[in-house]
């Protein structure tokens, strides 16, 4: 009895079970289908302002002038972009490496979290901009600065959200562990850290914008080459169509970043409530 | 000497509104290969007594001795299943059961056969690479059965493993489960609140009641094994029936409705 009642059940369970996946890339597709229309009534919108309007170009200048900005000088703004790009993955980077075996620290030993997590706390609600001058005094112009800043501004979310993933842990998964005589590295590694991937994410998502506009600080405050010292070169030359190519790329790197890092979280947590494919998995 | 003895056991919880005592004055031998059930009402302690056993909650008085260890740590050779399923979502069903090998460092194609095989014992054959979600709450029951089960301990606990199932999977599993106790002889310390499923699995029935959570009688089961569903409609099983019926009537914890 109870085999051909298995082999039933498995049978619709995967006619059920199946639809969902390949319903996911049409749907996305219709998203982004919507974000790039939306971008684009919007740039013809402005474009048939500043025609109508006629402001002046160093106020406002036509879409259309800001692409031939970028068509005149290509290499320049690629490679201005590719150095903020690099400052903000090598921040973002070391605050993940950092971020995470702090937030280890802090779950398993009252003392790193009574004075490292307390400080952190602390030092959050300053506005750790302010403290962007004092790292070029301490490690010059080059591309240093620029990383601790962003590695500054990311460590908070990454390491508030991964504590909180780590603590929120059913005491049962970890008694179950136990049960199994699992050293406490075996119960972060196999039951502690995966259950926590989720909100880790929710984390990194945050830290990798905030290490883009730990870049740029680092590049307005002192700095000779990336997109935050192309801005305010081109304002010094009140070049506007420059001021706003830079802008438009540096929306499209954060965006690009951000997706980036949400399809690492598809990719590493497809077991999770929120990627799952909707209906058709319940019962 | 028993696998299994507990004397003087009391546990008190701490609460923000004062000491609450879950258990007091437990005295229980359990022999190897011995089958116990424990029953009783809601809140009277049978999870708490059992994590006590597993090692799992510290106690505040007695002694607690595990094949003739007193109890530190969680014993080896022991398997738990708890109240709830505890299957760890991003796990296939397969690596939900193999988890309690990898904690005891073992590994490699003897094993994975072996979950294998309990699975297809427990007709989960064919789900081995679903995630828990896809399943309905009885196969993950069963799922979480097969981890407790994986490692062939000596001392297997259950917390209400059927309470949450449809009355005829419940007796599926009850069968399976004599079937299992049947071949291999393990020592099981079994918590229910189901008279009927205590009675037909066990060599010992606990009766236990509340406020303090405390042991108000032992009943021995002598019915035949093996056992079978049908022994359920037998006159001696209708007597134990009764006389643990009667017993919690005594206790105020079921309401008598005779004349
Ligand atoms: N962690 C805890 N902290 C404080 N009190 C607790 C804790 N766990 C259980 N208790 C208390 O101990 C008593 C026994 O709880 P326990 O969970 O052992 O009951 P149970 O017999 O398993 O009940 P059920 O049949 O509903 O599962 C209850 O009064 C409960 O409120
Ligand atoms: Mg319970």
């Amino acid at each position: 009895m109870s085999g051909s009642g298995n082999s039933a059940t498995q049978n619709s369970a995967t006619e059920t079970l199946d639809p969902p996946m390949p319903q996911r890339l049409p749907t996305s597709l219709v998203e982004v289908g919507m974000v790039v229309g939306l971008l684009i009534a919007v740039l013809v919108l402005w474009e048939a302002a500043v025609y109508v309007f006629k402001p002046a170009p160093i106020i406002l200048p036509a879409p259309s002038v800001i692409w031939q900005e970028f068509l005149l000088s290509p290499g320049y703004f690629l490679q201005m972009s590719a150095f903020t790009l690099y400052t903000t993955l090598a921040g973002f980077g070391l605050a993940v490496v950092l971020g995470l075996a702090l937030a280890v620290g802090i779950v398993h030993s009252k003392f790193i979290e009574r004075t490292v997590y307390t400080l952190l706390v602390a030092l959050n609600s300053v506005p750790k901009v302010a403290l962007a001058p004092l790292f070029v005094i301490w490690m010059g112009t080059g591309v240093e600065p620029k990383i601790a800043i962003a590695l500054m501004l990311a460590l908070f979310s990454v390491v508030i959200d991964a504590v909180l993933g780590l603590r929120s842990v059913d005491p049962d998964m970890v008694n179950l562990a136990r049960a199994s005589r699992a050293s406490s590295f075996a119960i972060l590694r196999k039951i502690r850290f995966p259950n926590a991937l989720p909100s880790i994410f929710a984390g990194l998502k945050v830290a990798i914008s905030f290490a883009l506009v730990g870049a740029i600080v680092g590049e307005f405050v002192a700095g000779s080459e990336g997109l935050g010292f192309a801005i305010l070169t081109a304002q010094g030359q009140f070049d506007t169509p420059r001021v706003f190519v830079c802008l438009m790329l540096l929306g499209l790197l954060g965006t690009a970043l951000f997706f980036v890092v949400e399809a690492c979280e598809r990719l590493l947590l497809p077991w999770h409530v929120s990627q799952r494919g909707g209906g058709g998995s319940g019962h | 000497m028993a696998y299994l003895s507990i004397s003087g056991l009391r546990k008190t919880y701490g609460s923000p509104r004062g000491p609450v005592t879950a258990l007091r004055g437990i005295d229980l031998e359990v022999n190897e290969g011995e089958f116990v059930s424990i029953l009783g009402p809601s809140g009277c302690g049978k999870s708490t007594l059992l994590k006590c056993i597993a090692g799992l909650e510290g106690t505040s008085a007695g002694t607690i001795r595990v094949d003739g260890q007193v109890l530190a740590a969680p014993p080896k050779d022991m398997g738990i299943v708890f109240q709830r399923d505890v299957l760890l979502d991003w796990r296939t069903i397969l690596d939900n059961v193999l988890i309690t090998a990898e904690f005891a460092g073992l590994k490699g194609p003897a094993v994975r056969e072996r979950a294998l095989a309990l699975l297809g014992r427990f007709g989960l054959g064919g789900f081995e690479s679903r995630h828990p979600w896809e399943l309905s709450g009885g196969m993950r029951q069963r799922a979480a059965i097969c981890r407790a089960l994986l490692c062939d301990p000596k001392l297997l606990l259950m917390d209400e493993p059927f309470g949450a199932l449809d009355a005829m999977t419940r007796d599926d599993l009850n069968l399976e489960l004599a079937r299992i106790w049947q071949d291999t002889r393990k020592t099981v310390v079994f918590v229910t609140h189901g008279i009927t499923e205590a009675i037909f699995l066990s060599d010992r029935v606990v009766i236990m009641d509340r406020n303090p959570g405390r042991i108000v009688e032992v009943i021995d089961i002598d019915l035949p094994r093996p056992r079978h569903l049908a022994m359920r409609e037998s006159p001696e099983f209708g007597r134990y029936v009764a006389r643990v019926r009667h017993l919690f009537a005594s206790l105020g914890v079921l309401k008598d409705d005779a004349p």
